[in-house]
This record gives C-alpha cells, sequence and structure tokens, in this order.
C-alpha cells in the first residue's frame, strides 16, 4: 500500500516483516485488530526469507529448505487482514506511540494504541584493519545478493570470521559451484570447551548440530580449505581489496583476492527502541545489548512490545513462535480476549519456543568473539567508518579522561555519521571497556535520538502543510 | 568482483551510471547493478575522500550513498533500478541545495 492510503491511527502498528512481523501480524488480524505492517524493504521476509515471493524455484532450492519455509508465512500475511507498507522507514517512536515514517519519499505521522517492534537483527560490526575497502563486505550481504538477485562472487572470494551464517553461505556458494579461495574460522579453540557443558541441552535440538556437521562435511568433501584458529585478519588494497593476510600456527598467511566476506555474529538491531527510550541490557553471553522484555514482549515502555532477533539472538522460528505471543499480548491488552484465553491460545507456541532454545547456549559459547577481537583494535583502524575516527583517536580521547561512550562520541563525532552508530556503537563501547577496565554497562551506549534515519527538512516541512512560512 | 548465476536475465532495464550505459536485469537493487557493473566504489568520503563500496546491503551502513535521478544520498541498496534511471557516484558529502 502506498502513503495516500496510510490512516491517522491503527490498534497496532507493528515495524518489520520478518518472521516475528509477519506472525504478529496474521495472528492479530485474526484477532480483529487494525493492523499497519510496516517495512523498509520493498518485498516482504526480512533479511532471512528476503525475495520469498519472487525467487525463482532452482535459487530458491539452492538456499535449502530453513529458506523456503518463509514461503508460508508470507502469504499467511498477504491473505490476512493487514494493511501492509513496505518501503516505509521508520524514523521515530515516541512513549505515546507517535510514528514518524518515511513511505517512499513522502514522510508521515500516525499513531497507536499498541506497537510491536519486530527490526530484527544487524550484522556485528567488527573493525580490522582495510573493512573500509570496496571489496570488502559482510557475509551477510553476498548472501543477500544471491538470495535477491542470483549474483554471487566472480571469482575467488575469502570468506572470514566466526557463526553460523559463515558456514550457511560457504555451503550455499559451494552448491552454486561459486570459488571459495579460503574459509578462515577465527572461532578460538578454546571455544570447544567454553561450549561443552551446554551439549547435553543442545542435543536436545540435534538437528541444528547435525546441519551444521553436514554443511562442514560437505564443504571438505568438496576440497574447500577451512582455516581454523585464525587470527590477526588484514585487508590490503590502494583503492580496492587486494589481499588479505591472516595469522595460523604463528606464520602470517596472504591470499590474493578482490573480494572478502567477513561474519562476527549478529546482534539485535536496537536503534529505534533506544530513540524510544526504551530500557537495555548488557547480555555477556550473546555479547550485545538487549531490550529488557518480559514473557510477553512487553518492554519497558507501557504499549511498545518488541519481539523476534531485535530482543536478542534466537533464529527465524523463534521469531514466529515469540511473535503470534507478543500478537496475543496486545490483542489481550486491548481488551479483545482475557488473560486465560490469552494463556490458552499460546501454550503451543510458548512450548515450541523453550525447544527451539535448547540450542542458543551452545552456538553462544561456541561462537563467542574473543574480548580482544572486539576491544582491541590497533590504533590506525578505522572504527567509526562514517566520519573515520580511528581506534587510536577513540583511545586518545580516553586517555585524556573521557570515560563512557557519550563523552567519547562528542569529542571524536564517531557515531555521528549517516549510519548514526549503528557500525561502531558497540565497538567504541569495547574499546572503551577495555582501555578504562570499566564494565560495558558503566560504559554504555550512544545515547540515540530520532531522526533514527536520515530525512531532508523539506520532507519534515510538508508533514505541516498549513503552517505558511 | 561479482557475476549473475544466470547471464542472460529474462528482462534487462537501460540505466547509466556516471554516464555510461549499463543493462541491468529489472528487479535487481541500484547497488547490485553497480557492484556488476565493475565501477568500483560507490561514493568518497566528506572526510579524506577515501572511496567506499556498499557494505552490508541491508540499509544499515549508509556506505552505499549515491545520486539518483539527480538526488543525493540515496541508499543504492534500498532502490530499485528503473528503465532510463541515472545513476551517479557520490563525491564527498551530498549536495542538497537544488
Amino acid at each position: 500500500m502506498s502513503a495516500a492510503e496510510l490512516k491517522s491511527h491503527y490498534s497496532l502498528v507493528i515495524i518489520g516483516a520478518g518472521p516475528a512481523g509477519l506472525c504478529a501480524a496474521v495472528a492479530a488480524a485474526e484477532h480483529g485488530l487494525d493492523v499497519a505492517l510496516l517495512d523498509d524493504q520493498r518485498a516482504p521476509g526480512g533479511q532471512i526469507y528476503r525475495a520469498i515471493e519472487s525467487i525463482p524455484t532452482e535459487r530458491a532450492r539452492l538456499l535449502g529448505s530453513e529458506y523456503q519455509r518463509g514461503d508460508k508465512m508470507v502469504s499467511a500475511m498477504r491473505n490476512a487482514d493487514v494493511e501492509y507498507y513496505p518501503d516505509t522507514q521508520v524514523w521515530s517512536l515516541s512513549r505515546e506511540r507517535e510514528i514518524g515514517l518515511l513511505c517512499g519519499r513522502t514522510a508521515a505521522m500516525i499513531s497507536a494504541d499498541q506497537v510491536i517492534l519486530a527490526g530484527g537483527a544487524i550484522e556485528r560490526p567488527l573493525p580490522f584493519p582495510g573493512w573500509t575497502l570496496p571489496g570488502v563486505m559482510n557475509a551477510g550481504a553476498g548472501q543477500i545478493l544471491f538470495k535477491s538477485q542470483g549474483i554471487v562472487p566472480a571469482d575467488g572470494v575469502v570468506l572470514a570470521g566466526s557463526g553460523p551464517l559463515l558456514l550457511l553461505l560457504a555451503w550455499q556458494y559451494m552448491h552454486a559451484g561459486v570459488q571459495i579461495e579460503a574459509l578462515l574460522d577465527f572461532t578460538p579453540m578454546r571455544n570447544h570447551l567454553r561450549a561443552m557443558p551446554y551439549l547435553p541441552r543442545a542435543l536436545l535440538a540435534h538437528h541444528y548440530l547435525l546441519n551444521g556437521l553436514k554443511y562442514k562435511m560437505d564443504l571438505k568433501r568438496a576440497g574447500i580449505s577451512t582455516v581454523q584458529n585464525v587470527s590477526n585478519l588484514r585487508a590490503k588494497g590502494e583503492k580496492s581489496l587486494e589481499s588479505v593476510s591472516y595469522i595460523h600456527s604463528g606464520q602470517q598467511q596472504t591470499i590474493e583476492t578482490d573480494l572478502l566476506l567477513t561474519h562476527f555474529g549478529i546482534i539485535p538491531h536496537i536503534q529505534l527502541a533506544q530513540a524510544a527510550g526504551c530500557r537495555h541490557n548488557w547480555d555477556k553471553r550473546q555479547q550485545c545489548w538487549r531490550p529488557q522484555v518480559d514473557d510477553w514482549g512487553n518492554s519497558s515502555i507501557d504499549g511498545i512490545l518488541i519481539v523476534g532477533d531485535g530482543v536478542g539472538i534466537g533464529g527465524a522460528r523463534t521469531a514466529e513462535h515469540a511473535g503470534r505471543l507478543t500478537a496475543l499480548q496486545a490483542v489481550h491488552k486491548l481488551g479483545r480476549i482475557a488473560r486465560h484465553e490469552r494463556d490458552r491460545l499460546a501454550r503451543d507456541d510458548r512450548k515450541w519456543m523453550r525447544d527451539e532454545q535448547h540450542i542458543r547456549p551452545f552456538l553462544e559459547a561456541f561462537f563467542h568473539i574473543p574480548a580482544k577481537l572486539l576491544g582491541a583494535p590497533a590504533d590506525d583502524t578505522v572504527v567509526c567508518r562514517c566520519e573515520e575516527v580511528t581506534a587510536g583517536a577513540i583511545r586518545k580521547a580516553i586517555s585524556v579522561g573521557h570515560d563512557d561512550s557519550n563523552q567519547v562520541k562528542f569529542l571524536t563525532r564517531c557515531g555521528m555519521g549517516p549510519c548514526q552508530g549503528r557500525q561502531c556503537a558497540e565497538s567504541v563501547a569495547h574499546i572503551v571497556a577495555t582501555a578504562t577496565g570499566k564494565s560495558l554497562p558503566q560504559v554504555g551506549l550512544y545515547r540515540a535520538r530520532p531522526p533514527a534515519s536520515p530525512l531532508t527538512l523539506e520532507q519534515l516541512a510538508r508533514l505541516f502543510p498549513d503552517e505558511k512560512e | 568482483m561479482f557475476k549473475r548465476l544466470d547471464s542472460h536475465p529474462e528482462k534487462c532495464v537501460t540505466i547509466t551510471i556516471d554516464g555510461k550505459p549499463f543493462e541491468a536485469a529489472a528487479g535487481e537493487t541500484v547497488a547490485a547493478a553497480v557492484l556488476l557493473s565493475g565501477i568500483g566504489y560507490t561514493r568518497t568520503t566528506p572526510v579524506s575522500d577515501a572511496p567506499r563500496a556498499p557494505f552490508c546491503l541491508m540499509g544499515v551502513c549508509y556506505e552505499c550513498l549515491m545520486v539518483i535521478d539527480g538526488q543525493p544520498n540515496r541508499r543504492a541498496c534500498q532502490e530499485y533500478v528503473v528503465e532510463g534511471m541515472r545513476i551517479e557516484r557520490q563525491h564527498g558529502a551530498g549536495d542538497l541545495s537544488e
């Protein structure tokens, strides 16, 4: 739907059309709520089920059965009584649930009785020397090109980092016949020990473990070399990437390539929840800030619920169940169903969600990113990509007495560029914590303020057409 | 750097990238077309004039800002190609003076 069709008020506005948002929208519409589903992308599915409606069958097959699950979720939303607004960016959310948005190029303000934030996750930005060079991209970016456009690396690609997505992408590329120059695994060997205590519980969700092992074995059989226990990643090149170097078994190695895809796990995309003023807590195991929510997705602000990977990394299936639970809570809060009815309807999803969570502590420990990698980049490494602030400049600000994220931001401009700190907030907090010995909660995150994404003054002014000059 | 799995897309549109015509597949994002075109970078930074290219492709890094049909600061990864679209690399901060 387009900007002209937007109403000024809805009983429920859902932000994000990935698995959590789609399932929440369908569940809420089933209970007769007046629902608007807003999404930044042009088509529904989020990042996980990206392009699910338009993908050719052959490519969908290459991506695997978990991807194809998204089809049902998206068609359920299409068939439900939901107003779906694609290409819509939310730049403001207030405590009073006023929502500032850009639908296409048109700015609008709407309001809602209940808001569900289902904004998903972003890849954890991790600065290393040369990561701003053209030719260095997130692994997720590689997967997006593959999913939505059938575009793959032309020559040998180097994949580097740590996390399930890296392995999955390597496996998907292998099936598509992409030449993988090397898979550099930064997972430290000690993580195997760290994860051991969680293995018994993880075995209850053994299909995930078996999938991972199968990917590894398939890659090995295909002759794709995985280098384990790698450190000191460096991207080199004059105007764009020419080579990648790393240290393995005490030796520096170099690979010539024009494309490096890196991945260091995913973290909740909390920009909007932060700008709204929702309380966030540092999670040691997931190594990220998470909005504080209860079992039903209620945030610290009444009427704002948060769900899916945007509240803590649980994966797509967890997001489905949680999406429905949160919708039931919104339906209950609006007086459509009684508490016992909500609890009864939630029973299955709650059980399935618990089953899904068996694997998480194991994955979190296994793919734990070493503190040194997060908090100690070399002085000449750019940390804030937008304002080009280096780790050295950040440490200099710390050395003259600035000991939290916001003070460092005021002094150096880190986090003040167009991405508004999305790509450096966590790194700066880690660097400050490492340098000062303070804890991450003490160091804090940048204060986020609206607009959470850029819009022009002209777009803003057009919100008030009656006020002349 | 990148290639299409299907080297003959069903439907193409012609766009221009820094004045040069380029055949993009219909339904492709501007960022994808630009990566395929091999122009190397999409913008230079306002601070040091360093070349940058798409990084996240999901709309959160703002590295792929380009001038699209005269409009600066457009995220190339969120825009889709249409016939006749004019795409230009953005040098430094986007010029909003028009």
